[in-house]
């Protein structure tokens, strides 16, 4: 496997340059139940299309970004630190 | 031969090199395939299944026939090989030599393998199929590799390219294409699999023209790679292998220039040596001066072959026959009859006569079919076959491209291109020289264009040649039968797996009767020539049986690799990255067993694990400990950061004063391990294990990133050198070294100072892992030795001993330190690891692992881990099972040492939960042996810590 990604410090690498963080869920705000605690801890959504996920520039500048990428072509069709995203997957410049 | 303008040669220069132990005397530049060939050799191979003699076919390293062994590595193609000297060369896939194969018996014996055979008689009984497959693999297979496996003495280069242009070929087309793109501004890399450039102008009279090309391409800046095939597209990338590096090359849009394959026919005897492609002979004449024989009968399905009649007539090759498949006799055919050559048109070759090598071709109409009365057997000793050229469009399809039958020129033609390629030249099918250069040309423009370069004047160019290209007129081409039905005798539609068109027709009556179920039947394309001279001639047998017509048959897909490669440049670097410690040169000089510990070389020991394990309790010892993770955490939120990453809490530890810290997964998973030191208000100093230092860092990075914390993070692990000076003796050697004051009262357990010590400047924690009184002393990498010698000379007169990991673990296992990774799995949370202490429950953060650590306190493990202590001398192996009173396997020894301080056996085992309190007895069952053990749970050696805080 090997398509290019974005480092939103370094710009354009191959994406051995990087560390795969997964995709990006989010970690209860409140005390949750154990079923919600096991469904965070262990459930992943694992979608064929565009996923917003995790990525770290291990071999660069060792920054944490995010990217959504479409699991099906590699296509990466944002990248931005965290929070620069926005709240709606797939949207954007 | 006599010297001729563009060969390859370099006649005033000789090499010398062996084959089968023969003597073979060549010219410079020369192939091991041409320097054969012209010193007579006409057998290169035995062929796969049946053994049968094979020889040179196509001269251009795209079918199985020539190869060889040269100097102990299988697999090479001789017709490309460069002659080198003094190298050995020897022949594959025959015992005991190419001219008497004692397997040639599979020959005659007929219908001992036809396809599926294997897998039909093989198969049972099955406890056979070991017995079985050691003769097959003797029977089959292309080539040994050498049993022991030498040490690697080349190594796989990788190469990362980023190109606006790649252009895969160097033929007319190619050049022309990367010259265009380069001239509109850019970046072309240009590969191609011959030694030199220029494709078929080579040895087609073109050599001058070539030269000046590939001259215009160097100045106009493109990158030349030659002897370098591309093996694959995939993912937007193109492997490029040449020599002994791998240019992984990804290009903004791909110019695919790779050319057609020529054709073979089939009929019986069509694998005789001696029957070869016209391409195959006009290379070993035009590039090697090599006569390729005295008297050729040519076949052919284009110009193509008619050029190569005119081409041997000029080199005074005797050419007695001409059969043309096409029914009308083109421009260059009247040609050739006007030189009074027999052009036979609408003919073919029905078979080819001989036993070791071609003696005579039987030529008979294309449109007589069964009926022989016409027949006609003409003497030669070479048939060249030209069956049509057949697009090389297996990169292309792997980049996206769609191919189509062309019924009017029986080839799968490329049909459709995803938007960032480009096809040109005989791929194309723009084969005459003069369209190949302008489709050439014309791609070039095009790739520029795409990527936005050009201007109207380019644009205007591009016009113009595309109405050329319109215009020309590209010759007519025949369809060739799928095979001639006629005499009786093997007749090959694939080379490298020995299938004949029999045998496709029994896969087809068998059912397999898709070309993918097709190829996997008879293996059919599977061989070394990937398809290239076998895909068409099966596909067109597939389709007269089933009566589908070529396109409904299809092709099958052609997958990566495209050319043959080692194994081992796939595999990536033969390299191991080791770190080693700023102080590593002096325990070599220590006579220290150095050996892995994760990435890093470490001392193991000094040669007496013992001896250093007792100077710790008795004196003193000094440890190198760089190998530790180090992160320097500052900022405003640096506690907070921390209390919500730990269990426990550390924004309340004071300056000055360090605590240990197990760090868990949301999971409640111990993750790692290590201390937190408070360096001033607003920094702390962390420590890891060394095996987790990136994990940690990256988890770190992490967390911040998401909570986006006013905190910094510094990894300092390769910055910063650490040693631990452990034993009674230790404070008395370090006040030798340091002006501060060591006394227990100013500096006591768990505090932390920066000081001098010899003069470095170092920050200094009161910890110790190893149960005596102890210093962990962390400084600049830079003074590694310097620090290291100053300590053991202040300590000379107490005996001091510098001691290795291996003694660190009994002198750990003795105070029951866990090891995170070695007693902890992926499992263990803290409370089940006899660590409740290290989790803060009522910490108002909801700290990593909170909540699962919630659960796990009100729902206590099964299984817990605890020391243990052996009295009958026996040593558990690490992993030996903890039995429970039932006697079922219960838990595992984890950690057994046998420490001389304690005079006994003392390890840590996960044991049933009932069973953790101290005295509790255990069984363990090691290695078929019952032990009895009994639990210990808490420190083996100074229980109450009063050494630790002396
Ligand atoms: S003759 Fe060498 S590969 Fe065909
Ligand atoms: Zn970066």
């Amino acid at each position: 496997m090997s398509f290019l990604l974005t480092c939103p410090h370094c710009g354009v690498r191959e994406v051995a340059d990087f560390a795969f963080g997964g995709e990006v869920s989010v970690r209860p705000r409140e005390t949750p139940t154990f079923r919600e605690l096991s469904r965070y801890n262990y459930f992943r959504r694992n979608v064929a299309g565009v996923q917003r996920e995790w990525w770290y520039h291990r071999s660069g500048c060792r920054t944490w970004f995010q990217a959504e990428r479409d699991t099906r072509t590699n296509v990466v069709l944002r990248v931005g630190l965290p929070g620069e995203l926005g709240a709606e997957l797939g949207v954007g410049p | 031969m006599p010297p001729k303008p563009g060969e390859r040669i370099d006649r005033s220069t000789s090499v010398e090199f062996s084959f089968d132990g023969k003597k073979i005397t060549a010219h410079e530049g020369d192939t091991v395939g041409s320097a054969l060939y012209a010193a007579g050799q006409r057998t290169f191979s035995r062929s796969f299944k049946y053994h049968r003699r094979r020889g040179l076919m196509c001269c251009a390293g795209q079918c199985p026939n020539c190869l060889v062994a040269v100097d102990g590595a299988p697999g090479i193609r001789a017709c490309t090989e460069p002659v080198r000297e003094g190298a050995r060369v020897e022949h594959m896939n025959a015992r005991p030599s190419l001219g008497v194969d004692a397997m040639a018996i599979t020959d005659a014996a007929g219908p001992f393998t036809p396809p599926g055979f294997y897998y039909k008689t093989f198969i049972r009984p099955r406890r056979l199929w070991p017995a079985y497959e050691w003769v097959l693999r003797h029977a089959a297979g292309l080539g040994r590799l050498p049993r022991e496996q030498a040490e690697r003495t080349w190594r796989t280069e990788y190469r990362r390219r980023h190109a606006d242009v790649l252009v895969v070929g160097g033929g007319d087309a190619g050049l022309n294409a990367a010259i265009a793109a380069a001239e509109l501004g850019a970046d072309v890399v240009l590969a191609d699999e011959g030694a030199e450039l220029g494709g078929r102008l080579l040895w087609e009279g073109g050599h001058d023209h070539a030269r000046k090309l590939a001259d215009r391409a160097r100045a106009a800046g493109v990158e030349i790679l030659t002897s370098a095939p591309a093996l694959a597209h995939f993912d937007g990338l193109v492997p490029v292998w040449q020599g002994d590096t791998l240019h992984q090359i990804r290009a903004r849009h791909h110019v695919y220039a790779t050319g057609a394959i020529e054709q073979p026919l089939v009929f019986p005897g069509n694998d005789l040596p001696g029957v070869m492609l016209s391409g195959g002979a006009r290379r070993l004449l035009g590039r090697y001066g090599v006569r390729p024989g005295n008297r050729a009968v040519i076949v052919t399905a284009s110009d193509r072959g008619i050029r190569t009649a005119i081409a041997l007539r000029e080199a005074g090759i005797e050419v007695p026959a001409v059969a043309d498949l096409r029914a009308e006799p083109s421009r260059a055919c009247s040609r050739l009859l006007s030189q009074g050559v027999a052009v036979l048109n609408g003919w073919t070759v029905v078979a080819a006569r001989g036993r070791r090598e071609v003696r005579a071709a039987v030529l008979a109409p294309v449109a007589a079919g069964e009926s022989h009365g016409q027949d006609r057997e003409v003497e030669c000793d070479l048939v060249l076959v030209s069956g049509g050229d057949s697009p090389a469009s297996a990169l292309i399809t792997q980049a996206g491209g769609r191919t189509e039958y062309d019924s009017a020129r029986g080839y799968f033609r490329i049909a459709e291109v995803p938007p960032n390629v480009t096809v040109t030249g005989q791929v194309a099918g723009e084969g005459s020289f003069q369209t190949a250069q302008i489709s050439g040309e014309h791609a070039g423009l095009q790739a520029a264009h795409a990527l936005g370069l050009g201007d109207n004047r380019s644009r205007g160019r591009a016009q113009e040649l595309r109405s050329r290209l319109a215009a020309a007129d590209r010759g007519a081409e025949a369809v060739p039968p799928a095979e001639v039905p006629h005499a009786a005798g093997k007749a090959f539609a694939c080379l490298c797996e020995d299938v004949t068109a029999k045998d496709i027709h029994r896969g087809i009556r068998e059912g397999y009767d898709s070309i993918e179920l097709c190829k996997r039947f008879t293996t059919v394309t599977m061989g070394p020539c990937q398809g290239r001279m076998c895909q068409l001639p099966s596909v067109r047998l597939m389709a007269q049986d089933t009566g589908q017509s070529l396109e409904q048959v299809g092709t099958t897909t052609a997958r990566p690799p495209w050319s043959t490669v080692p194994i081992g440049a796939l595999a990536g670097r033969p390299f191991e990255p080791a770190k080693r410690s700023s102080i590593h040169g002096r325990h070599r000089e220590l006579g220290a067993t150095v050996r892995w510990a994760g990435d890093w070389r470490r001392p193991y020991d000094y040669g007496d694990p013992e001896g250093e394990a007792l100077a710790v309790h008795r004196s003193a010892g000094l440890i190198d400990v760089s190998t530790l993770g180090k992160l320097l955490v500052r900022g405003p939120e640096a506690g907070e950061f921390l209390d919500r990453l730990y269990p426990n809490r550390h924004s309340n530890l004071k300056p000055g004063r360090v605590r240990y810290g197990v760090l868990t997964s949301d999971a409640g998973r111990i993750m790692d391990d290590g201390t937190v030191t408070r360096v001033d208000e607003m920094s702390f100093y962390v420590t890891t294990t060394s095996s987790g230092a990136g994990a940690v860092e990256q988890w770190f990075s992490w967390w911040l990133a998401d909570w986006g914390m006013d905190v910094h993070l510094a990894d300092v692990t390769q910055a910063v050198s650490a040693v631990n000076l452990a034993g009674p003796r230790s404070r008395e050697i370090l006040t030798r070294l340091t002006d501060l004051d060591c006394s227990p009262e100013a500096f006591s357990y768990l505090d932390a100072r920066h000081a001098r010590v010899a003069g470095v400047p170092c920050l200094l924690l009161r910890i110790g892992f190893v149960g005596e009184l102890g210093y962990e002393i962390h400084f600049p990498a830079a003074y590694g030795e310097d620090l290291w010698d100053a300590i053991l000379e202040a300590g000379a007169g107490e005996d001091i001993r510098p001691f290795g990991l291996e003694p660190q673990r009994v002198l750990r296992l003795q105070k029951q330190h866990i090891i995170v990774g070695q007693d902890t799995d992926s499992e263990s949370t803290p409370f089940g690891a006899a660590m409740p202490w290290a989790v803060k429950l009522d910490k108002e953060q909801a700290f990593i692992g909170k909540w699962a650590l919630a659960h796990a306190a009100e729902h206590p493990a099964t299984t817990a881990l605890v020391g243990f202590t052996l009295d009958n001398g026996h040593v558990p192996t690490e992993g030996a099972v903890v039995l429970d009173t039932l006697g079922h396997a219960a838990g595992q020894v984890t950690s057994a040492r046998s420490s001389r301080q304690l005079e006994r056996v003392i390890g840590m085992a996960w044991v049933p939960a009932e069973l953790a309190q101290a005295g509790a007895p255990i069984t363990i069952l090691d290695e078929g042996s019952r032990r009895s053990a009994s639990v210990v749970t808490e420190p083996f050696h100074d229980p109450s810590g009063k050494l630790l805080r002396s």
